[in-house]
């Protein structure tokens, strides 16, 4: 038999009719919903009188337009915001689909609580009309974004129209350094890349160091997947992704499971299997990453200097985020940082930012926010104590939703403000007008914010 | 869909490379629960004058636009902004990949060229910013300021386009098949 990728089993366990002139009919295991994405679609089903095919496939949460200073969201407060989280409430009472909403605590960012839930599983085919949908990826599943439209076909359908991607393998080997982080490696991969570097493919992230993360960590590199251009991305399955889905509640239980794991550990790409493009990278060549410009491409190590302006985008780039070619980024004043998003708000993340905050204090220029994942997060973080390490810093301690990262529900940067933000997207006015964005990890952001400045968090844990 | 077989229109050309779907339409807009009135927000922060300062610019129906326009969040708001704006065709280098999905399901036409026909076309377009161009989806090919080009399609797409083909409806004809298949993997 020919030896085949990973993608390529998903892929094929999935064509329910073949590509031809016309794309493949593919079926979809596991289709997420939110508020933002999914009225339109809902509406169009009602136009044309059709039913949600699979109910028991389908799962909704809020959590784009949600505060997270209260869980009551009130039509004084924002009425946009709330007609739409009440149409959601709707739609999924009147099309009987399970929904996660305000209130409950199973609710969170939908890339967070299909995987906390078990619902996510290797081998299954995911949707989800965000793009930050890649996440699920982690777990050795085909998980990509899509739009309304085709929102609205998964519910009718339970099926896409998809033509097969190009697969691209990003092979990361070696030991990490002190203070890199699974989001340093995915910054770095996509500043080698550029933002439009995995256009057309899928990613495979394979080698020695994304083997050595564990689930939170794969699930951050996958997240970005996005920001390099790629649909999707993933990692093959392992004994790390099956500790981590055992025994939660939607995972397979007993003899189920053991059947699971069993096929599971089929799910990895044969010795021999052909990658249209394979790209290595180095672990040690990593060092603690921050974005400088208005796109993801536009980062480096955070001892590095600022680029020359060489293009007009570059020149554009640069005058928007206040920042001088050649001239380093360490010490530059900030704002308002920023730790949560689908990217890293998960339990690892917190720990991680906790650690760094712990017995400091925010310094007295900077707004500092902490915005759990999901209710469950929040839970165990409190469990644990971090909330208490967080208050005691000064920071922030919020509901878990989307927050800052999107900026929908009133978390947002004033004009000319910056961050250092754990999200993902640094694009001009993406945390609120005028407001300028530096991605980096939560230990960066964390460092950062007990400084008032951009800082290397080697140099204030070493110190 | 709507269909889509031939243009003649003025161009709009806003060749900036890497817009993200978040220019296109920032997020506080999103907030919608129906499809009208996104044009209105079109480049709402960002304002470029190439788009927003020509008179006519809601009267022209093709964009050539910069290379990975799109790229971003999966918003399909971008294109019903695009297309309430009144853009039926967009020209690039490339689009990303979740973008182009969302314009075709819109009957929005993206097309890629490559980089060097591009160039030629924005330069016509910036020397004669009032000159009309002609893309016929049958014959494949874009006339403009005296360049005639082709340019690809996939067949599926075109036949879409041109037929104003109801991709759901198309789906939902092969219901036996989709229900073979969820018995086969129960």
């Amino acid at each position: 038999m020919q030896p085949k990728t990973l993608y390529d089993k998903i892929w094929e366990s999935h064509v329910v009719v073949p590509e031809t002139d016309a794309p493949a009919i593919l079926f979809i295991d596991l289709h997420l919903i939110h508020e933002v994405t999914s009225p339109q679609a809902f509406d169009e089903l009602r136009k044309r009188g059709l039913r949600v095919r699979r109910t028991d496939l389908t799962l909704g949460t809020a959590d784009h337009s949600i505060p997270t200073t209260t869980r009551i969201l009130s039509p004084t407060q924002d009425r946009e915001a709330y007609d739409q989280v009440k149409q959601l409430e709707t739609n999924c009472r009147d099309f009987g689909v399970q929904l996660y909403g305000l209130g409950s605590d199973q609710q969170g960012i939908v890339h967070v609580i299909g995987p906390e839930l078990g619902i996510t599983q290797p081998g299954k085919t995911i949707v989800c009309g965000d793009s930050h949908t890649s996440t699920h990826g982690a777990f050795g599943a085909l998980a990509f974004g899509i739009g309304t439209t085709e929102v609205g076909y998964v519910l009718a359908s339970q099926c896409l129209l998809q033509r097969k991607a190009k697969n691209l393998e990003l092979a990361v080997n070696g030991t990490l350094k002190q203070g890199v982080t699974a989001k340093d490696i995915i910054l770095y991969i996509i500043s080698k890349i550029g933002t439009a570097g995995g256009t057309g493919s899928v990613i495979e992230y394979t080698g020695s160091t994304i083997r050595g993360l564990n689930m939170d960590g794969r699930m951050t590199v996958c997240n970005m997947s996005i920001e390099g251009g790629a649909r999707a991305g993933m990692v093959a399955p392992d004994d790390t992704t099956f500790e981590y889905l055992a025994g939660r509640p939607m995972a397979p239980q007993g003899t189920e499971w053991d059947k699971a794991v069993a096929r599971w550990r089929g799910l990895t790409t044969d010795s021999g299997a052909k990658y249209d493009r394979t790209i290595s990278f180095d672990a040690v060549d990593i060092e603690p990453m921050i974005s400088f410009g208005t796109n993801p491409g536009m980062t480096i190590p955070i001892t590095g200097t600022v680029p020359n302006a060489d293009s007009e985008e570059m020149r554009r780039a640069l005058q928007y985020m206040g920042v001088e070619p050649g001239k380093p980024l360490l010490d530059h004043p900030i704002d308002v940082v920023f730790i949560g998003s689908c990217t890293n708000s998960r339990i690892t993340d917190l720990r991680a930012a906790a650690q760094i905050l712990k017995g400091r204090k925010v310094a007295p220029t900077v707004k500092a926010v902490v915005v759990p994942g999901s209710q469950q997060i929040k839970k165990m973080a409190e469990a644990e104590g971090l909330d208490r390490i967080f208050k005691e810093a000064g920071a922030d301690w919020r509901e878990s939703g989307c927050s800052m990262c999107i900026a929908m529900n009133g978390d947002k940067l004033e004009p000319g403000q910056i961050s250092v933000s754990t999200s993902n997207r640094n694009f001009e006015g993406r945390q609120g007008p005028g407001g300028r964005t530096l991605l980096a990890s939560p230990l960066t952001a964390a460092a950062s914010a007990i400084t008032g400045r951009v800082t290397d968090l080697r140099r204030l844990v070493n110190s | 869909m709507n269909k889509l077989d031939r243009i003649t229109s003025r161009v709009t050309c806003f060749n900036t490379k890497n817009v993200d779907t978040d220019q296109i339409i920032p997020a506080r807009f999103l907030k919608r629960i129906d499809k009208t009135g996104f044009g209105d927000h079109l480049f709402a922060d960002l304002k470029p004058a190439e788009v927003m300062q020509i008179p006519d610019a809601r009267h022209r129906q093709i964009l050539i636009a910069g290379p990975n326009f799109g790229c971003g969040s999966s918003r399909e708001h971008a294109v019903w902004a695009i297309r309430d704006f009144g853009f039926r065709l967009l020209i690039s280098t490339s689009f990303a990949d979740i973008f182009k999905e969302n314009s075709l399901k819109n009957g929005v036409l993206t097309i890629e060229l490559d980089a060097p026909t591009h160039a030629r076309l924005v330069e016509v377009a910036q020397k004669s910013p009032n000159a009309e161009m002609t893309v016929d989806l049958p014959t494949q090919t874009i006339d403009f300021g005296g360049i005639q080009t082709k340019f690809q399609v996939n067949s599926f797409s075109k036949t879409c386009l041109l037929e104003g083909l109801d991709e759901l409806g198309y789906i939902l004809r092969h219901d036996s098949q989709i229900a073979a298949f969820e018995k086969r993997s129960i």
